[in-house]
């Protein structure tokens, strides 16, 4: 990474990109600089093999192997007094490499400290399930098989968390439209109504630079209403709404805007 | 008990009021609108204040019932998600005839700022709406305004003649 420079200039040379930038990274530290981290990781390495593990950010991250991960977890709640599963999903890597990164991130609150347990697995493949070790990767495996479609082996209830259960695809995924697919666009219409009411509903409106202050459709100003349907010209008079019946309310004084005092000066 | 003579020709004459059919139940209709609490969102907790002592429902006789039978009008305050839709056209249907609903916000009237898969763009979508009311989210005082043109709205139907049943499709 090069050294920082003054970029006061920068709108003049708006199209200059550095042929040699490097993205900044978090640094990394060697596991032996902390003790606590250090011992966990041999008696990690006594049972299991770690890929590669590193510390960053005051957390220790350690690569694994896929199928050891209910065994990995198992020793570090049950020996390693790692308490606690924070946290649970995957990252997709899928136009990179075909892969997913699962990680789960795990507490101790006896010792203070926090690990990153990663691992990859190919694209179909399945993971297994840490629920009977953790509660909380119940929901948190829900909706990482909702969100990515990686489901895990020996769940008690593999279905979708958020998304409805009749829902097709996985909106995580970088390869999923941030507006949806076709699917996502019809989905309510289809289910209500059926795809036979497609042309009578219509597409849905996305862009969200059109404002059409004529559309009296959708939409009129405040104080210039107009019934839905009605030709908007620009030169409607305005109206005041008046709590009260057109032509007053039996036994009841009409208000009469010109004869009250409106008190503008809220200290008075 | 008081016992005392009442003369309806002298005090202040007879306790009768004139008026048309359309007017008197139209008076009854957009009097006593009562919301059927539809928060989805933030604009729930306008929706709230709105009923609550600071900006008073009760007054224009709009109070929130929690069940679909015993509304007039549906008040969409808030997202609504696709996964949801299903739900309020079933709460739609459940409302008695007439009925009336008002999009609040500019979630319920467009979808909004969430341009995305999950949300419905306007729910008008879904159900037929009377009335938008712009703003994200719409002031108590808005909610206000537009319950009051909704009663406008009202007492401008002819209240005798049979209604057509309001279809999106």
């Amino acid at each position: 990474m090069r050294a920082y420079k003054p970029k006061d200039n920068v709108q003049a040379k708006a199209y200059y990109t550095d042929r040699y930038y490097v993205a900044p990274q978090v640094p990394k530290s060697d596991v032996s600089e902390d003790k606590v981290f250090a011992a966990d990781l041999e008696a990690i390495k006594a049972k299991f093999e770690v890929k590669e593990a590193y510390i960053q950010v005051e957390q220790m991250v350690i690569y694994i192997n896929a199928h050891d991960i209910y065994g990995v977890l198992e020793l570090m709640r049950d020996e390693l007094e790692y308490t606690q599963l924070s946290e649970l999903s995957a990252i997709d890597w899928l136009a990179k490499s075909n892969q997913f990164e699962i990680f789960y991130q795990m507490l101790s609150m006896t010792k203070r400290k926090r690990v990153r347990v990663k691992y990859f697995i190919e694209n179909g493949q399945a993971v297994d399930s840490v629920e009977k070790l953790f509660r909380s990767a119940d929901w948190a495996e829900r909706e990482m098989y909702d969100m990515f479609g990686i489901e895990a082996n020996g769940h008690p209830f593999m279905k979708r968390i958020l998304m409805p259960y009749d829902w097709q695809g996985h909106p995580l995924l970088k390869s999923y439209p941030l507006e949806g697919d076709e699917f996502a666009a019809w989905y309510e219409v289809d289910k209500i109504y059926g795809k036979e009411a497609r042309d009578i509903i219509g597409p849905e409106l996305r862009d969200t630079a059109r404002v059409d202050r004529y559309d009296s459709e959708r939409f009129a100003r405040l104080g210039f209403e107009v019934p839905k349907g009605t030709e908007i010209t620009g030169d409607e008079e305005r109206h005041v709404e008046s709590y009260q019946e057109e032509d007053g309310v039996f036994l009841i004084k009409k208000l009469d805007k010109e004869s009250s005092k409106v008190i503008d000066d809220p200290q008075r | 008990m008081a016992q005392h003579k009442v003369n309806y020709t002298q005090d202040g004459g007879l306790p009768v009021a004139l008026t048309s059919i359309d007017k008197i139940v139209n008076w009854g209709r957009s009097n006593s609108l009562w919301a059927m609490t539809y928060g989805l969102a933030c604009c729930g907790i306008e929706m709230m204040a709105a009923g609550a002592s600071r900006y008073d429902f009760d007054r224009f006789g709009t109070i929130f019932r929690a069940s679909p039978r015993q509304s007039d009008v549906m008040i969409v305050a808030g997202t609504l998600t696709k996964k949801h839709s299903e739900f309020i056209k079933r709460l739609y249907d459940q409302m008695t005839e007439p009925r009336w609903v008002i999009s609040m916000g500019s979630c319920a009237n467009t979808g909004g700022m969430f341009n995305t898969y999950a949300t419905v763009q306007g729910v008008d979508r879904i159900i037929p709406v009377d009335l938008y009311l712009p703003g994200c989210a719409p002031r108590p005082e808005t909610l206000q305004y537009g319950v009051m043109l909704l009663q406008k709205k009202i007492r401008a139907n002819k209240a005798g003649r049979a209604q057509k049943a309001k279809r999106l499709m």
